[in-house]
This record gives C-alpha cells, structure tokens and sequence, in this order.
C-alpha cells in the first residue's frame, strides 16, 4: 500500500453513469490486476474504494458508476484536480492458475477489472474470452477495448437489446474454457459459482471502513477462516467459497 | 525545546498519542507504513475470551464529519492474539502496549486480563466496559456505576500492571460510572467510547449496517469527547486517557487542556493511515504556537 497524490488527466462519461478517469501519479504499488484503490474526496469522510482497470507507467485508470454522493462529486472533477490516493490494496486476481484459455466474465461495474487482468493474460500467450453482462444496450461500455486487445468478446443483456438476451452464465454454459476470472453483483456471482465447470477466482464488494485491514469492517467467512475483503480480498478462489451448489 | 513526554499510570511514553482500539489491528499494518515506535503507545484490537466472527455486514455507515461502525468485537480470542498476534507485532514494536479486553461476563474480563496481564510486551490493561453482560440481561456493564465497580474490583485481583476502564458515553450521568471505577482500584479511565447512532439508506428503506445500530465516532464527537474528558477529569484523581474525534495535534492539546493525560485516535487512522505519524510530527511546533514547553503541564489546564 502507498498513499500518493494523483491528477485527474481525463474523466470522461462512457454511459450516462459510468465514467472513466484516468489518474496520474506513483503507481508502484499497484502490482496486481483486481486491486483496488481508496480516493479520499473532499467533505466526505470515508475513501470511496474503486477498482483499478487498467495501470501502466505512472497512469492509473478506473471506470465507476455514480451511485451515491461521492461519486456524483467525482463525476464533476475537472482535468487537473489532485486527488489523495491509497494504491495497492487488496491481493488481485493470480494468473498462475489460468491454464491456455481463461474466460473472464465481468458484470456492470465488475468489468473494468477484467480489463487490466485481460491484458496481463494476453502477454502471458493465453488465449482469452470475455462475456461481458448489462442490463441494457446504453449502459454497454468497454466491449470495443476487450476486442482490441484481442479477446474473443461475448455481451449479454437482460433485455436482450444488444448481444444475446440473458445473463453471462447463458453464455458461459456452452463455452470451453481452462479456468475463470469474474466479478460483478452478487447474483452474478453465485449463478456463475453454479455454473461453472472449472475452478475460478471471484472478487467481491464490501461497505468498508478503512480499504487497508485495520477496521474489520468488509469481514466475510471462508472455508478457510475468516477473511478480509479489502485485504486477503476482493479476490476468493472457488474452493474457499461457502456457498452451497 | 518542546517536551512530550507524559507518564501514564506509572508509565513513560514518548508522547500522549496512541492510535485507539479496534482502528489499528495489532499494529502491524500499519508499521508496514511507518515505523510505529515512534507512537506513544496503542490499544491494540478489542480481544475476548472466546474468538469472534462479530456482526453481519454491513458493518460500516458514513457520516458527516465521522462513521458508524458495528463491527461486533471481531477478534481471533486472548489464546491465539497471545500465541499469534503478540509475537508478530514484537517484530515491529519495542514499546509497552496496551491491551484492549472485552467480556459478555465478569469471568470473562477475568480470565482474558489475567492471560494478558502475564505477557512481557503488555504495559495498561484497557478494559471496555461497553459491552452487553449476558447475565445482566444484555445490558452493558459501562450503564451501571455498580457493574463497572464489578468488573474493574474483579481485574484489579488478577493483576498489577495499570488497570484503565474505557467508559461508554452513552449513558446519563458518565461522573458517577468514573468515580465508582476508581472507587473500585482503576488506575485510569479512558474515555470516550463511540456514540451510539444509525443511518437509514433511503432506496432500501432499511438501516445502511445490518445490526442496525452501531457506534459513532469521528471528528463530529469532538465537543461531546471533550465535555465528558473535563467532567471525568475534574471528578476523579487518576489519570484520564481523552479520546473522541481526534484528528489533529490541535485535538491532543484540547484533550490535554480538558485532563486527559494522554490521547486517543480512532477513525482518523482508517481514513489517513499515517494520521499518528502526522500528528506526533506537528505537535511540537504546535506546541510552540500556543507557547507550551511541556505537555504534562497543561494537563487539565482549562479551568
């Protein structure tokens, strides 16, 4: 973990509620994908905790929806505004574990991660599948960028206004695939904890106090004891999972 | 020169701050990020007889100025933080601890203190007394003047390092559950716990922590921290640990000004973790503003 101040290099709308920001600054403790971020934002007390999509070279991105307050605040930002940043927290997805051909499935707001945790898997020589799921076609975003790093890309929506009409796991269910990577709303997460045939890493969210283990605030239960969201998480394997198939 | 030395219940520390339980683990965290010797001392993480999950999460709501937590006493129990805990954070820190016990019963206290109590590295028991008794119908020791004597007369038997009562504010008259701790051979008292309080998340409808209710703290308890700290101090003639929304070296001289001898720092850890470091780096020139030499001296210094 490091704390470092960031300016906003760019912090643009990719929906009517997803933004993107692109941060500059030190990123070297950012060391995995599926880490997190905690940005202190004027006049609220709390961070709010943001998952990295993508970090290369001093400049970090992150994709958010605004949802409440503080990130309203943050979707006003201007370009050029300095923000306190805790870097580097959480354990983040292991890639040692993909096999040749990882799927990758993201829902909503859980698919900016998966973009860094693409790339990555790419430059290891895998071959790599993404199904990204959203409610509807205008709230589709970063379909484009997995295709250009050179995914093969699936989209789901509910409706069925764009891609095919359902959830990611009525897509998952006929692919072949060595492993998996997700993340996303929690629904999302346990149909795919059913669904699935292999082994895989999910990430989860938590209301958290501090984003760095001293609070105890994001605790859940495992097979393996009990664990921290924020810090022996956001990322559990499969097998320490407690959910019931 | 400015002086922050305070002797606390027989016990010499560097300077009055110490980061406040259940917001800097068992330390080591944090000395990933500084070196926490610098630190007066600190409380280390609510420890019970029996390991803890706590509460269901939500555990955690904002506020302005501050948070409500429920965190519900999460902690692997005295056998493993002695065992475990202990020896990690000797790997980081030189300095006398504090250790921070719970109880749902006066055995409890009992037994966890009297484990503690014989471990080298601990200097203060810090005993809350803001938890429910299980066989006084749930309500908390630290509510009756009576059932806080209990617990601290029962401790008091079971050891002779420095026994400091952490009392609850919420409750009517916080002079008399003091002076009936002292009473009952409390070396100190340290005060205040959190506030009870809640929020309601407006599209659920429903309480933001799913216990509902949980404690507040933060800088909006700074006036409500310091009030309780002047009255206390003014009541009883051992040493006050003042805490409640302290955030800055401005915070520890108020404190200080109020009677505590030495200050705690809860939430400001878990928002800037390095907070302790800062403030500990600007007291003294913040001393020096306010034309202060020595921190014992201003004690209580508010008349």
């Amino acid at each position: 973990m490091k704390q470092g101040f960031f300016k906003i290099l760019e912090n643009t709308p990719l929906t009517e509620t997803v933004y993107r920001m692109v941060l500059g600054g030190d990123t070297s403790a950012i060391t995995a994908s599926g880490q997190f971020v905690n940005i202190k934002l004027e006049g609220m007390f709390l961070r709010r905790p943001i998952s990295v999509c993508d970090c290369e070279d001093g400049k970090l991105t992150i994709v958010y929806k605004v949802v409440g307050k503080g990130t309203e605040e943050m979707a006003k930002m201007p370009v050029g505004t300095m923000l306190d940043v805790l870097t580097g927290l959480g354990n983040g997805y292991d890639l040692s574990l993909a096999g040749e051909v990882p799927l990758l499935i993201g829902g909503g707001v859980g698919v900016p991660p998966m973009y860094m945790l693409a790339k990555k898997l790419l430059a290891m020589g895998k071959k790599v599948t993404v199904i990204l799921g959203f409610n509807k076609k205008d709230e589709i975003f970063y379909e484009e960028q997995f295709k250009a790093l050179g995914c093969t890309v699936y989209v789901t929506t509910v409706d069925g206004s764009y891609g095919t009409k359902g959830f990611v796991t009525d897509v998952m269910k006929d692919l072949t695939y060595s492993y998996f990577y997700t993340c996303g709303p929690e629904p999302m997460l346990k149909a795919i904890f059913n669904t699935s045939v292999t082994e895989g890493q999910f990430s989860f969210e938590e209301r958290m106090g501090c984003g760095f283990g001293a609070c105890m605030g994001c605790s859940c239960k495992t097979v393996t004891g009990y664990k921290r969201i924020c810090k022996e998480g956001p990322v559990l394997k499969k097998e320490e999972i407690l959910w019931q198939k | 020169m400015a002086e922050m030395k305070v002797s606390l219940c027989g016990i010499e520390l560097d300077n009055p701050v110490i980061p406040a339980s259940g917001t800097f683990g068992f330390g080591y965290e944090f000395a990933e990020l500084y070196d926490i010797n610098m630190l007066g001392t600190f409380s280390f993480k609510g420890t019970t007889k029996d390991p803890r999950f706590g509460n269901p999460t939500p555990r955690i709501a904002e506020c302005y100025a501050g948070m409500i937590n429920a965190v519900g006493l999460q902690n692997p129990g005295v056998e493993k933080v002695i065992s475990e805990e202990l020896p990690k954070l000797a790997k980081c820190f030189d300095k006398k601890v504090m250790a921070n016990v719970s109880g749902f019963s006066v055995d409890d206290y009992v037994y966890t203190c009297e484990k503690l109590s014989a471990c080298e590295q601990v200097g203060w028991l810090e005993v809350n007394v803001s938890c429910p008794n299980v066989h006084g119908g749930g309500m908390s020791f630290g509510t009756s003047p009576e059932a806080a004597a209990e617990v601290t007369a029962a401790v008091r038997k079971v050891t002779d390092k420095p026994v400091i009562v952490k009392l609850s504010p919420n409750v009517t008259d916080i002079v008399s559950i003091a002076k009936a701790c002292e009473a009952a051979g409390a070396d100190g008292i340290s005060l205040i716990n959190t506030m009870l309080g809640m929020r309601i998340d407006l599209r659920r409808r429903k309480p933001v922590i799913a216990n509902k209710m949980g404690g507040f703290s933060g800088p909006a308890i700074f006036p409500v921290a310091v009030r309780m700290v002047y009255q206390v101090a003014n009541a009883v003639s051992i040493p006050v640990v003042g805490m409640g929304g302290v955030s800055s070296a401005e915070d520890v001289i108020e404190m200080m000004l109020a009677g505590a001898t030495a200050v705690e720092v809860g939430a400001a850890n878990l928002v800037d973790p390095y907070a302790c470091k800062k403030i500990i780096e600007t007291l003294p020139e913040t001393m020096d503003k306010y034309g202060i030499t020595s921190l014992t001296e201003i004690i209580g210094g508010a008349k």
